[in-house]
């Protein structure tokens, strides 16, 4: 389902202390990446509970990217290799739930690796246009066949149930 | 003769298995306290009544009714936007109403699935003829209408507005009888509130806990857990630590693992994502492999397992339905 024109919207969850300074040392540096990631800066990789990235695609993201320290270089001792378990866990999840497996992706960018950062950034995007939108409110509207349907019945009950 | 100063109880059922019918009789003798306090006005598992009488009730002339059951189809819709309008306080009664339970769990299929399953593939099926309910049936004699069942179930509050919320697969009979005192007396908490405690499973689990770490999740006929230590810490999965309390920890108490069934804690807006938080928690490995053979290892059915009883309460609700996203 590519799309020349659609424009991924994604959602990036990046730690404080390595990538969302990657981040900041792309824009520096002019380093360009794709303007679809939407930043959210947290303190850790570790802070991003599972409901954050749920409620971002339930909400109409295309994909979800979380960005934390180095293996061994957590700000915080190990919360990313919590967030790397947090990770595995959520995939697993969202296949379950039939999301393709590129709808969310865990990176590591310290804070010296702008570069890096905007080369994950840019192959996400690219990775996540190519699965085309994933418009997930869609999934559970029901058609105007529903709405006609409750309204009907108080007009059937009307004429059909009333035994004298 | 009905007496004035009366109350009116109505209480109704949708998509949920009758349990939560049972649970209202749980409550043994207390019901004659129920009777004493309130006239049942509606409850066609109990007692006769018609839905024609109930639209013909003025709007807000029932005081309270106890809605138990997800929405599935449009009649269930029709009864529970006409039982909002009729009653002060609608209660989302067990978990089916307030977060999908069971039922929820179609919500990995669609009404083409279920319908193909049912009416077709099941062993005990038999229908050459390939005949599916439709909403319309012309006859001679005029048009018959079946209800239409949805591709997704929902969930009370997804479609009225609801005002309490009791938790539980089904209810203890204690919280229901908590739940109809503060409603006696007066003492209703903020409206939206669930009506029950703030704590976890765990609080009330008596195992011991030494925050041990595991490198293989169980299924429950894989191990027989020892009788004293934290179930989790024996590597079931194990609800408990993002499930409601109010139950007693029951499961626990018999080895066997919380399922989930008293719904979401207070603080937590997904169950899944809570349980996925804890369980990653206590996975002894930092090596992604591993990692994601120990899970996809363990945890076979993460939909089942994360969602038993919220599917339809979640974030995300359902599966992808293949129509969608084009």
């Amino acid at each position: 389902m590519a799309d020349e024109t659609f424009e991924p919207k994604i959602v990036g969850f990046m730690c404080n202390w390595c990538s969302y300074r990657a981040a900041d040392l792309a824009g520096t540096a002019r380093i360009k990446y794709p303007p679809n990631v939407r930043i959210i800066r947290v303190m850790c990789s570790g802070r991003v509970d599972p409901a954050f990235v749920l409620k971002a695609l339930s909400l109409g993201a295309d994909g979800v990217m979380i960005a934390g320290c180095h293996p061994g270089e957590c700000h915080y001792i190990e919360q990313n290799y919590k967030a790397m378990r947090r990770y595995y866990m959520l995939k697993h999840t969202l296949q379950a739930l039939g999301l393709e497996e590129d709808r969310i992706r865990l990176v590591w960018a310290s804070a010296a690796e702008g570069q890096q950062l905007a080369e994950h950034i840019e192959k996400f995007v690219e990775d996540v246009r190519k699965l085309g939108p994933l418009h997930w409110p869609a999934n559970f509207q029901e058609n105007g066949e529903r709405l006609h349907a409750v309204e009907a019945l108080a007009q059937e009950h009307a004429e059909s149930l009333e035994v004298l | 003769m009905i007496a004035e100063n009366k109350g009116k109880l109505a209480i109704y059922w949708a998509a949920s298995c009758g349990g939560c019918e049972i649970a209202v009789l749980a409550i043994d003798e207390k019901i004659l306290d129920v009777a004493k306090h309130f006239d049942i006005v509606f409850w066609p598992c109990a007692t006769d009544g018609k839905v024609r009488d109930v639209e013909k009730m003025a709007d807000g002339s029932i005081d309270v009714c106890l809605f138990n059951g997800g929405i599935r189809t449009s009649e269930q819709e029709y009864m529970a936007r006409l039982l909002r309008r009729k009653a002060k306080v609608l209660v989302a009664f067990g978990s089916c109403a307030s977060e999908g339970c069971i039922p929820g769990l179609a919500n990995t299929s669609d009404r083409k699935e279920i319908f193909r399953t049912v009416y077709q593939e099941t062993p005990s099926t038999e229908n050459p003829r390939g005949v599916e309910p439709q909403h319309v049936t012309e006859m001679p004699e005029g048009k018959l209408y079946l209800p239409i069942f949805y591709d997704t179930l929902f969930t009370l509050d997804q479609i009225v507005d609801v005002d309490y919320y009791l938790p539980g697969c089904p209810p203890e009979a204690e919280r229901i009888w908590d739940a109809i005192t503060a409603i006696l007396e007066n003492k209703l908490p903020p409206k939206g509130s669930v009506i029950g405690v703030n704590t976890t499973v765990c609080d009330e689990c008596p195992r011991k806990r030494s925050e041990k770490k595991i490198r293989k999740f169980y299924r429950t006929w894989e191990i027989i857990p020892d009788e004293e230590t934290c179930l989790l810490e024996q590597g079931l999965v194990c609800a408990g630590v993002a499930t409601r309390a109010g139950c007693g920890a029951k499961c626990p108490q018999v080895n066997s693992p919380c399922i989930g069934c008293y719904g979401v804690n207070d603080g937590a807006v997904d169950f899944g994502a809570r349980l996925m938080s804890a369980l990653a928690s206590v996975i002894d490995s930092d090596d992604p492999e591993e990692i994601d053979r120990i899970i996809r290892e363990g945890i076979p059915d993460p939909v089942g397992t994360f969602y038993r009883f919220n599917l339809a309460h979640s974030l995300l609700r359902r599966k992808k339905k293949a129509a969608a996203g084009a």
